[in-house]
C-alpha cells in the first residue's frame, strides 16, 4: 500500500511537471497551428537561470527558490517572446517550415547551452524541506513533490482564470476555436498569439527551475527529455485543450510509474502504447476538437 | 463587365465613386491558374442600400464576398471602403474600417457561451480586446450592449448557453447578433437562411431588415431564397460564371431577358 502511494504521489509530481510544458505546447498548437519543438529550450533555459540566482544567493533558502521560479518564469516568456516575434510570426500557416525552424532553435539551443555551461550537469540544491519526506497513508514521501504539486495547480488555476475572467483570455479561448472568425471581428490575433507564447515559455521556465529541484540538476538535454512526453501529453488530451492536457499529463505520468514499478521498468513503452490506442480510438484526443 | 449604376441593367460605366458610395470594386478579377474565377466585376454600393447578389451555385457569388471582405486577394482591380482603397487592406483592418460579414456556414465560438460571443464582437468594436488585463465587469459597456443585441434578435434567453447547442436558425441570428454588437457600416450577410427552418425565415428577415433600416447599415445579402432576397432588395446583382451580368431594381433584373436565359432559365 504504501509503495502505490509513493508511485501515485511521485507520478502526479512527475505529471505537473509534464503539464508545465504540455500546457504551454498546447495553447501554441490550438491558436497557432504551430508545433513548437524549441519548448524544451524554453524550459532548460528557465533551469539555468534558476539555477544561476540560487547559487549566486547560495543560502537554500525558499526567498532564493522563489526568486529561482520567478527569473526562470520570465526568462522563458522573454525568450518565447522573441521566439515568436523573430521567427515564428514570418511562418504562420507555413507548417513545415516551422518545425525546420523550431527543430533547429531546439538543436542550436541545446549546443549553446552546452557552450554556456558546459555538457555536463550542473547540481541544484534547495530549501532542506525539499529534501525530507512526510508519511501520507505509510508512504514517505519526498517534499519535492508537494511543492511540484502546488505549484502547477496555481499554474493551472492561473491560466485558467486568466483564460476566463480577462478580455484577452475570451479573445485566446475565441481564436483556439475560430481564428479567421476572430480575425473577421476586426482583432488583430497577432497580440494573441505573443501572449500565449509568452504564458506558455513561462510555464516552461517554471517547469524548468521546478524539474532541476525534483531531478536534482540541470543539462543541456533537461528540455528534450521533459519535451518528448509533454508532447505525448499534449495529443493524447487533446491539442488546444488545456484541461485535457492537465488528465493526461496526470494519467500518463501516474501510468509510467506504476508499469516502471510493477512491469520491469517499461513505463516509456506502456506511455507509447497509450498514445497508439488514443490516436486509433479518439484521434483528436480525449478533449480535443480536431486532430 | 461593370455594372454601377442604380437603375441600370446593364451600365458599363466605372463607379462614379460619388460621396454616397461606402462600397465599390473596380474592375475586380482573380484568375487561380488558368482558371478565372472573377471577371471584370464592377459595383458601386450606395449608403444604406441592400444590395441582393443572386446567381447559379458556382457563379463566384461568396468569391466575391471573399474579395470584398478581404479572406481572399484579387489578381486585378481595387476595392474602395468608404472611400478609402482597402485592396491591399488584411480582414482585420477592413472590420475595423467597417466591413462585416457572416459566412455560408455557421461561424461561431461553439465553446464559448451566447453572450461571449456577441460580447467579443462589442469589445472588438470597441478597441478593447487587446487589454490584456482588463476584466469584463458584468455591467461594463460591451456587455451591455452583448445583452441588448441578443434582446434585439431574441436570444436574451439562451445568454448562457453553449454557442455550439444552439439550433440552426438560433446561430445565424446569433451571428447577425454580432454583427449588431461590431456595429460595421457596410454587412455581407453570404446565405443567412442557409438550412434555417421556415418557420425560422419571417424572424432571421426582420432582423436583417433592421440592420438596414434600423442601424442604418448598408448590407450585401447573397441568397438562394428568391422570395427573401425579392423582399429585402433595394437593387439586384446577377452573378455568372464569375461576372456581373445585371445590376438594377428587382423588378427590372427579373424583366431582363438576359438574365432570364442565363440564370432564371438555368436550374441553380
Amino acid at each position: 500500500m504504501s509503495t502505490l502511494v509513493l508511485l501515485l504521489v511521485t507520478g502526479v509530481g512527475l505529471g505537473a511537471l509534464y503539464f508545465l510544458v504540455a500546457s504551454g505546447l498546447s495553447l501554441i498548437y490550438g491558436l497557432m497551428g504551430v508545433l513548437n519543438f524549441a519548448h524544451g529550450s524554453f524550459l532548460t533555459l528557465g533551469a539555468y537561470a534558476g539555477w544561476e540566482v540560487s547559487r549566486r544567493m547560495s543560502d537554500g533558502s525558499w526567498l532564493s527558490l522563489v526568486l529561482s521560479l520567478v527569473v526562470g518564469a520570465a526568462v522563458g516568456a522573454l525568450v518565447a517572446i522573441a521566439t515568436e516575434l523573430l521567427l515564428i510570426r514570418r511562418l504562420y500557416e507555413r507548417h513545415v517550415e516551422q518545425v525546420l525552424v523550431t527543430v533547429g532553435l531546439a538543436l542550436a539551443t541545446v549546443a549553446l547551452f552546452d557552450g554556456i555551461w558546459g555538457t555536463d550537469a550542473v547540481y541544484v540544491s534547495g530549501p532542506a524541506w525539499l529534501d525530507e519526506t512526510s508519511g501520507v497513508l505509510g508512504a514517505q514521501i519526498p517534499h519535492d513533490r508537494f511543492l511540484l504539486i502546488g505549484v502547477a495547480v496555481a499554474v493551472l488555476l492561473g491560466i485558467v482564470a486568466f483564460l476566463r475572467f480577462t478580455r484577452f483570455g475570451l479573445v485566446i479561448r475565441a481564436g483556439v476555436e475560430n481564428r479567421s472568425m476572430v480575425t473577421a471581428l476586426g482583432i488583430d490575433v497577432r497580440m494573441a498569439f505573443t501572449v500565449v507564447f509568452a504564458i506558455g515559455g513561462a510555464a516552461a521556465g517554471i517547469g524548468g527551475v521546478l524539474a532541476s529541484q525534483y531531478f536534482g540538476y540541470v543539462s543541456p538535454q533537461l528540455g528534450a527529455s521533459l519535451l518528448i512526453f509533454a508532447f505525448i501529453v499534449t495529443v493524447i488530451g487533446g491539442l488546444g485543450s488545456l484541461l485535457g492536457a492537465a488528465i493526461a499529463s496526470l494519467a500518463v505520468a501516474v501510468l509510467q510509474q506504476l508499469a516502471n514499478f510493477y512491469a520491469s521498468g517499461t513505463g516509456d513503452l506502456v506511455v507509447v502504447l497509450l498514445l497508439a490506442a488514443v490516436l486509433l480510438v479518439r484521434p483528436s484526443g480525449l478533449m480535443g476538437a480536431r486532430a | 463587365m461593370s455594372t454601377t449604376e442604380p437603375g441600370a441593367t446593364h451600365a458599363h460605366a466605372r463607379p462614379t465613386g460619388g460621396e454616397d458610395v461606402v462600397l465599390s470594386a473596380t474592375g475586380l478579377g482573380l484568375r487561380i491558374g488558368g482558371a478565372t474565377i472573377i471577371d471584370d466585376v464592377s459595383l458601386a454600393v450606395p449608403r444604406g442600400e441592400l444590395l441582393g447578389v443572386i446567381g447559379p451555385n458556382g457563379a463566384g457569388k461568396t468569391t466575391l464576398f471573399n474579395l470584398l471582405s478581404g479572406v481572399a486577394r484579387p489578381t486585378a482591380g481595387r476595392v474602395h471602403l468608404a472611400g478609402r482603397d482597402v485592396t491591399s487592406s488584411s480582414v482585420d483592418a477592413r472590420a475595423r474600417a467597417g466591413l462585416g460579414r457572416t459566412f455560408q456556414t455557421s461561424n461561431l465560438f461553439v465553446g464559448l457561451t451566447v453572450r461571449e460571443n456577441v460580447r467579443l464582437a462589442a469589445q472588438a468594436a470597441r478597441g478593447g480586446a487587446v487589454s490584456l488585463l482588463r476584466f469584463p465587469r458584468r455591467q461594463d459597456a460591451a456587455t451591455v450592449d452583448a445583452l441588448a443585441r441578443l434582446e434585439q434578435v431574441g436570444l436574451a434567453h439562451h445568454a448562457e448557453t453553449l454557442a455550439g447547442g444552439l439550433s440552426h436558425g438560433d446561430k445565424r441570428k446569433l451571428e447577425i447578433a454580432m454583427l449588431l454588437a461590431a456595429g460595421p457600416e457596410v454587412i455581407l450577410l453570404d446565405e443567412p437562411m442557409a438550412g434555417v427552418g421556415s418557420a425560422d425565415v419571417p424572424g432571421l428577415v426582420e432582423v436583417i431588415r433592421s440592420l438596414q433600416r434600423e442601424h442604418g447599415a448598408t448590407v450585401l445579402l447573397v441568397e438562394h431564397h428568391m422570395d427573401v432576397v425579392l423582399d429585402l432588395s433595394d437593387r439586384l446583382a446577377v452573378m455568372h460564371h464569375g461576372s456581373l451580368l445585371a445590376c438594377a431594381d428587382p423588378e427590372t433584373v427579373m424583366a431582363d431577358p438576359t438574365v432570364q436565359s442565363a440564370y432564371l432559365g438555368e436550374s441553380a
